[in-house]
């Protein structure tokens, strides 16, 4: 046995501090649980508990496909061609599905102005008037294998990053960063976003695209990640480590592609003056990795978390493509100046992504530069990150946090942990304002809201029953041999 | 008449994240409308300018401070740049964005998988959560690899059975649901009672069975190994003894034990075979002790079997086989009491000690009324309301829902003792008082004036017997609690099949020999 008798007794109390107390008397050491009832689905948790077994084994695969996840950059494309059922009228969208009539200001814009840049309106009043009486068509990108930031309005022309999974194959894109400021993503729709995108989407795409072709072998994202995370990034609010170790990799690309020099000069600055460049890179990396562990059968991990500004909403490895959802949160944040909470628009963005995968909010003691969203000091950015550890499955194989030892960065958030401790992911996040196009006017945290996480808990457990019932009703009709 | 400053700081750098904490600090200074403190990127100075600051972006770039401030007056704007210079002097600590706790703590653990996840060395978890909450801490503390001790009840039958074949397929035990007392290694879990290290290795599935055990050989100076308890339902048929078969191989091993007491509730027959089977194959000699009413089942070489705790413990003090005279403590006999004819009413907190004391009085008087009844029969209509001799238990589900358990909480007992003491049928009350880790801290101190109260009341026609579990080594101290309640004028016994008979004595019936 894994000793008991014979061995000191360490005990942890659940319950009654009168227990715990006369055992500390004797001279025990003692750990106390903060024990409170389950945040919901008490009994959904009850019967998952009578499958813990099942449910392990489960999330034992679904993790270890994420472990296994090597997304590498296989090129840049055009989404109409890499996206499956992405026609000219359809627009992606970050988060769970939603209509023209609940998006928020900044989705709402963007979708303007991607209406524009394809050409399917003539200008942003044409647009609106196409959305309204049904001309355009809205998915969530989650559905098409595609992520996006803010509002992630991802159109068919738009230039995409393409990641593939290593041998498993699977695919996920996420459009190019345009920088910070008035773009699209933040529902900006102007002349000088419109120019960008076209630019983006006839140079710097080329170029890159260039570049790519040159390099001796597709570009390492799990390696890249894991190497910002020892620079201080943690991948979703900080990404400068990141951006600089891609610009590093491309460079000697860069410095021999076939392509106008002007062009070329203009695609290193653009990703230069973007400390935010790489974390598309970032988010379909996550995509791909997070993917590798969809469908898992019976398993408990998240594998998607997004927001479309109006709600929030999760996806588990159990439950197939569900979305589980709940009103997006309000950040709770630093504000860039001039602007304050009463500009803020509600959390939106599929960069939580990052968070699904152990990075990002997860991730806060690998970035002290940013330890001011949580708290202020380092301490404060280790608690967080140490917090995650009780509500995921494992630890990750591929990135590590130097200022815990090196130990992987929690991974795979086990959604009966969530309810069941009420501790809910940290995500780390930036803040569009509520007006269409003004831009990024803060960052910060932001709490998911429980009701996802309780309704996923409920699918969960009734999945699982459905699978154990589906045995005997197979065996009904064609009678067979026992 | 407000003030506008602009000031730049070339090849200065903070991080954005610092500077918009120093940014809305200084904009809470006094007398201060807009403040910012940002490197000079075209986004930012774009927005100082949306705010009304003009700044001449020249040959500023990224790595270049802007400092601007509105206030006021001239001495505010002054006053508020100074402020944000000392911002970012010191930036590296203060208050935070709201965010966080900002204490640089990390939280209690909320769940048992998260505290061993925390702590590899937990080895050991002590469970007393509500019911209905039960299951998955329990699925959890077993995944986590801790070892469960569960004072909490709720888990029907099957799934008590389910979740012991995880823990013994993982080498754990799970001592529970529904466990009031374990000692492992010398501490005591739930209610148990300071006792000596020694060779008796116990496996019980019952609390108070176990104190009452391990505080008799206290008594008789014998010392314990582990007591292992599993849980009143494990001896049921539905769970078949799973964790008491477990812990008799766990203690088969353990050198330290050398020879066994196996206690329950009457169990199940098929069950009994196979826990006898179990004992003897553990090659240590073992007692079945089994109080009530029951049959012993067929035993195998080297198990013995004992219809009394008392016989059990005596068995196991005098090494393995029973003294003659079956009593193990010569203090456990008082006087020969006065005689108070009437009905014996025995209010009980553990209830296997009830079954003990219940069982020797039925021996004699036949029916005995109770809420745990010996006898389907012989149960209670109403376990508030006593018929002829009666006997309950307030440690039963039905009397502590929605309170504590009487051995913290006596009040529903104290409230009973009052009621007979005052009911002309009754001549002799029979309390058991039980001391150790978990129990009240002075149960006599509370029991004393009760107990003098109902004398009075009673008026030489009442006797107030106690069983007085406890160990030598108790915190409550068992001299002075016993001394207490023999000043309140109770007759005091170690031993509840003792207080059984002085019980029995006192109302004049049958042999009665204490």
């Amino acid at each position: 046995m894994s000793g008991l008798l014979g061995r000191p007794v360490r005990a942890v109390n659940a319950g009654v501090e009168l227990f715990a107390g006369e055992v500390e008397r004797q001279g025990a050491e003692v750990t106390r649980v903060e024990w409170r009832p389950p945040a919901g689905a008490e009994e959904a948790l009850e019967r998952l508990a009578g499958r813990a077994e099942e449910t392990a084994a489960a999330n034992d695969r679904a993790v270890a496909a994420m472990q296994a996840a090597e997304p590498r950059v296989v090129g840049i494309g055009r989404a109409g061609d890499l996206v499956p059922d992405l026609d000219e009228r359809t627009l992606l969208h970050a988060g769970p599905p939603i209509g023209w009539t609940d998006m928020c200001g900044p989705l709402r814009g963007a979708i303007i102005g991607a209406a524009v840049h394809e050409g399917i309106a003539a200008d942003p009043d044409d647009a609106v008037r196409l959305a309204e009486r049904g001309g355009l068509r809205f998915a969530p990108c989650h559905d098409h294998g595609a992520v996006g930031p803010m509002a992630g309005v991802v159109s068919a022309s738009m230039p995409v990053w393409l990641v593939e999974n290593g041998d498993r194959g699977n695919r996920a894109v996420c459009t190019l960063n345009e920088g910070l400021g008035r773009v699209l993503r933040y529902g900006a729709y102007d002349v000088q976003v419109l120019d960008r995108l076209a630019w983006m989407r006839d140079v710097l795409a080329r170029v890159l695209a260039a570049a790519l072709a040159r390099l001796p072998e597709p570009l390492d994202l799990r390696a890249m990640i894991a190497q910002a995370l020892q620079m201080g990034d943690e991948g979703h609010n900080r990404n400068r480590a990141g951006t600089s170790l891609l610009l590093r990799a491309l460079l000697p690309a860069l410095l021999t592609v076939d392509e106008p020099t002007a062009d070329v000069v203009a695609a290193a600055q653009f990703i230069s003056g973007n400390d935010h460049f790489f974390l598309n890179l970032a988010m379909a990396a996550g995509k791909a990795t997070a993917d590798a562990a969809a469908g898992t059968a019976g398993a408990s991990i998240v594998t998607a978390m997004a927001r479309n500004g109006t709600e929030f909403g999760i996806r588990l490895a159990g439950t197939g493509d569900r979305w589980f959802t709940g009103p997006a949160g309000v950040v709770d944040g630093l504000y860039l100046p001039g602007f304050g909470p009463e500009d803020a628009n509600r959390d939106i963005g599929d960069s939580t992504i990052t968070e699904t995968i152990g990075i990002g909010g997860m991730a806060m003691a690998a970035a002290p530069a940013i330890v001011r969203f949580v708290g202020g000091s380092p301490e404060d950015a280790v608690a967080a990150t140490l917090a995650m550890y009780d509500i995921t499955w494992a630890e990750s194989a591929a990135y590590q946090l130097p200022a815990l030892g090196f130990r992987g960065t929690p991974l795979g958030i086990d959604c009966r942990e969530v309810v069941h401790t009420g501790v809910l992911p940290t995500v780390n996040t930036g803040i569009a304002h509520k007006d269409p196009g003004v831009g990024q006017v803060g960052a910060g945290l932001v709490e998911p809201p429980m009701e996802a996480f309780v309704a996923a808990t409920r699918a969960l457990a009734g999945s699982a029953e459905r699978m154990e019932a589906a045995p005997i009703s197979s065996r009904a009709p064609g009678g067979g041999d026992a | 008449m407000t003030a506008s400053r602009v000031e730049v700081r070339r090849g200065t750098y903070h991080d954005s994240v610092t500077l918009m904490q120093v940014s809305r600090q200084a904009e809470e200074l006094p007398g201060v409308e807009a403040a910012a403190a940002v490197a000079a990127t075209p986004v930012n100075l774009e927005l100082l300018a949306r705010q009304g600051f003009t700044v001449n972006a020249g040959e500023l770039g990224p790595s270049d401070l802007v400092l601007c401030v509105r206030a006021a007056d001239e001495e505010a704007a002054a006053r508020a740049l100074e402020q944000v210079e000392a911002l970012l002097a010191g930036a590296g600590r203060g208050p935070g964005s709201g965010a966080g706790s900002g204490s640089g703590q990390l939280a209690a653990p909320r769940s048992l998988r998260a505290a061993a996840r925390r702590d590899p060395d937990l080895n050991l978890a002590v469970l007393s959560v509500p019911g209905r909450h039960l299951h998955y801490e329990v699925a959890g503390a077993l995944q986590a690899g801790l070892h469960v001790f569960c004072f909490s009840d709720g888990l029907d039958p099957a799934t008590e059975a389910a979740r012991k074949r995880d823990a013994a397929r993982r080498g754990l035990l799970l001592m529970g649901p529904d466990c009031g007392t374990a000692i492992i290694d010398g501490v005591g879990l739930g209610f148990a009672n300071a006792v000596p290290r020694g060779p008796v290795g116990i496996v019980g599935a019952s609390g108070t069975g176990i104190q009452e055990v391990t505080c008799l050989l206290d008594a008789a100076g014998a010392g314990i190994s582990h007591a292992i308890g599993v849980g009143g339902r494990d001896l049921s048929p539905e769970v078949g003894g799973i964790m008491t078969l477990r812990a008799l191989v766990l203690l088969a091993a353990d050198d330290a034990t050398e020879r066994l007491v196996i206690i329950s509730k009457p169990p199940d027959p098929r069950v009994a075979r196979l826990v006898a089977d179990a004992a003897a194959a553990t090659g240590k000699p073992a007692v079945l002790a089994f109080p009530g009413l029951g049959d012993p089942p067929p035993l195998p070489d080297g198990v013995s079997f004992a219809a009394s705790l008392e016989a059990a413990a005596a068995w196991a003090a005098g090494g393995g086989s029973v003294p003659s005279g079956g009593a193990v403590d010569s203090r456990s006999r008082p006087d020969p009491p006065a005689v108070t004819p009437g009905a014996i009413r025995g209010l009980f907190c553990g209830g296997t000690l009830c079954y003990e004391a219940m069982a020797v009085v039925a021996r004699v008087v036949g029916r005995v009324a109770s809420n745990i009844p010996l006898r389907s029969e012989w149960r209670l209509a109403d376990p508030h309301r006593s018929e002829g001799h009666t006997f309950v238990d307030f440690g039963d589900d039905a009397l502590t829902e929605g309170r504590a358990h009487p051995m913290i909480d006596p009040g529903l007992r104290n409230e009973r003792l009052r009621r007979e003491a005052a009911d002309p049928e009754t001549g002799v009350v029979l309390l058991d008082v039980v001391l150790g880790y978990g129990a009240h801290p002075d149960p006599a101190g509370e029991l004393a004036p009760l107990i003098e109260g109902a004398l009075a009341e009673g008026a030489g026609g009442l006797s107030v017997v106690v069983s007085l579990c406890g160990a030598a080594g108790d915190p409550q101290g068992l001299d002075g609690q016993a001394a207490a309640l023999r000043a309140a004028g109770a007759l005091v016994t170690r031993s509840s099949a003792a207080a059984a008979r002085l019980a029995l004595a006192a109302a004049g019936l049958g042999k009665g020999r204490p």
